[in-house]
């Protein structure tokens, strides 16, 4: 065999012996046994303690609360949302206890009145409701009812109330354009209010030939916007709004 | 009959030699043996570890729901991530968030994140009117084509069989290119042990049958968690029966977090 393709050949043993050695030195153990990864961070990742028990762990023992708790208002709530994480409360219950927040400033934090939230959720404003009061006074947060029905629609829709109360409408009671089922009051989502269905409805007032005293401002209802109702596109709790 | 028997027999008494087929099927028999006590093996095992509830990843593969239209903004789940996980508090990491989108009626959009909502978020003012607002739970989106992974120079990030994004954090070296590559800006580097930190859909919750810690105190249900494998599935039905966004499809990074009822507004 030629000189040089023997020396060739070594130079090319020595590097691929490199090669393998690094290979064997550097590359981890378990990497590329699953893929481009060390199998073993899965284990890593899967291991890590857990710090919230999850709901189904905290019936076992407060059977009572989680049975009044399963048929409330409250019932898509875990525990933990309000009792904060209790993974170590289930394995030392007398040495961790879950902290039960008692002041005003936690329920505001889902029913504080916010427009960003969706319509329908129950929101209060609390400044204006009961100020100083600790929420629990009056309500159960296990079975949270409304500890009285509301008297008047300000209770929940103060929003709506506030407006109104300086617009053209403020002398007109909700229930001039809502019709309102007495079960809304309790159940708000399951019996919704009405709303004026017709442009009739509001042209008995605001109609050319209404008998509604002169200064109410006049629309013909056969040329103004025939195809839609009118609050779609005036809004009525703030009607002079452009 | 005597005959017959002598004819079977050689004239020298011996016994007729094994036929070279017959050999050659033997010796394949016996070199085929411990395969086939392995395979035998192999499926009594699995059979045996489904049976005992053992994890198998390849039987799963996970996604979440998020509805817009429940979204309350507490941040719970925020707040419950950061616990569970141990995420700094620090109003700088995250690995979950809610933002707040104002539409205004002159058609800007404001999106803000006090504390990623942990605190509540303030009353909504704009001085022009405002024509929509609503919160957008955001985290990373466990894309089945993931940017992140296919930056990292060393392979600390990887997709799980069960299609979740994770990192390996005792491998990763910090050099931030996945926190650059993520679109949605799901990844930060941990001030502390200086490696790459995401959501991982508590993975260690959800290999022992929990569910994740943000998805377990979401108090309205506007964060679904499922197995996509299965149809009995609480997002499998979410997926069926709500119109499904993702965040930025244009980029073709294929997420596993579904939105419904989500603004054209929201990338």
């Amino acid at each position: 065999m030629p000189q040089q393709v023997v020396r060739l050949g070594i130079v090319v043993l020595i590097l691929g012996a490199a090669l393998v050695t690094a290979r064997t030195y550097l590359i981890p153990e378990t990497f590329g046994r699953l893929g481009h990864y060390r199998a073993v961070a899965l284990d890593a990742n899967a291991s890590r303690p857990m710090v919230y028990a999850g709901r189904e762990d905290c019936g076992v023992c407060h059977t009572e609360q989680a049975e009044k708790f399963s048929v409330a208002r409250h019932q898509t709530l875990s525990c933990e949302v309000c009792h904060g994480a209790a993974a170590a409360h289930i394995e030392s219950p007398s040495e961790h206890k879950p902290p039960a927040p008692r002041d005003r400033g936690y329920c505001p934090l889902c029913h504080g009145y916010n427009p960003s939230r969706p319509t329908g959720f129950p929101q209060i404003d609390s400044d204006t409701h009961n100020p100083g009061q600790p929420c629990i006074t009056c309500h159960d947060p296990h079975a949270p009812e409304p500890p009285n029905v509301p008297q008047d629609c300000s209770a929940c829709h103060g929003e709506i109330a506030r407006t109104k109360a300086f617009s053209n409408h403020a002398s007109l009671e909700c229930t001039q354009c809502h019709q309102v089922n007495e079960r809304h009051k309790v159940e708000p989502r399951a019996s919704l209010p009405t709303k004026p269905k017709a442009r009739e409805f509001c042209g008995g007032c605001h109609g050319v030939g209404a008998s509604s005293p002169a200064e109410i401002r006049r629309v013909d209802l056969d040329s103004h916007w025939p195809r839609y109702v009118c609050w779609q596109c005036h809004y009525s709790h703030y009607p002079e709004v452009q | 009959m005597n005959e017959l028997v002598q004819i079977q027999r050689k004239p020298s008494g011996k016994v007729e030699p094994i036929a070279p087929e017959r050999r050659e099927f033997l010796k394949n028999c016996l070199l085929a043996s411990p395969f086939l006590v392995a395979i035998v093996r192999v499926a009594a095992q699995q059979t045996e570890g489904a049976a005992n509830g053992e994890y198998r990843p390849e039987d799963h593969f996970y996604g979440m729901g998020i509805d817009i239209s429940k979204c309350i903004g507490c941040g719970r789940c925020a707040d419950a991530c950061k616990t569970e996980n141990d995420v700094p508090r620090d109003p700088r990491y995250f690995r979950t968030w809610i933002e707040r989108y104002i539409i205004t009626t002159e058609d800007e959009t404001t999106v803000s994140s006090p504390n990623g909502g942990i605190d509540g978020f303030p009353p909504a003012v704009s001085e022009k009117g405002i024509l929509r607002t609503f919160f957008v739970p955001k985290l990373c989106n466990q894309c089945a084509n993931p940017p992140c992974v296919q930056v990292c120079p060393v392979g600390a990030t990887f997709q799980t069989r069960d299609g979740v994004v994770l990192v390996d954090e005792d491998y990763c070296i910090g050099c931030g290119y996945c926190i650059q590559a993520c679109p949605y800006g799901a990844r930060f580097l941990h001030p502390v042990t200086h490696t790459a930190e995401k959501c991982t859909f508590c993975y260690h919750r959800v290999v022992n049958g929990k569910i994740p810690a943000c998805v377990e105190v979401c108090p309205t249900g506007a964060r679904i968690f499922g197995d996509m494998r299965s149809m009995a599935s609480p997002l499998t039905r979410f997926r069926r029966f709500n119109e499904i966004t993702v965040l930025k499809p244009q980029l073709n990074t294929q997420p596993k977090v579904y939105y419904a009822n989500l603004d054209g507004e929201v990338s």
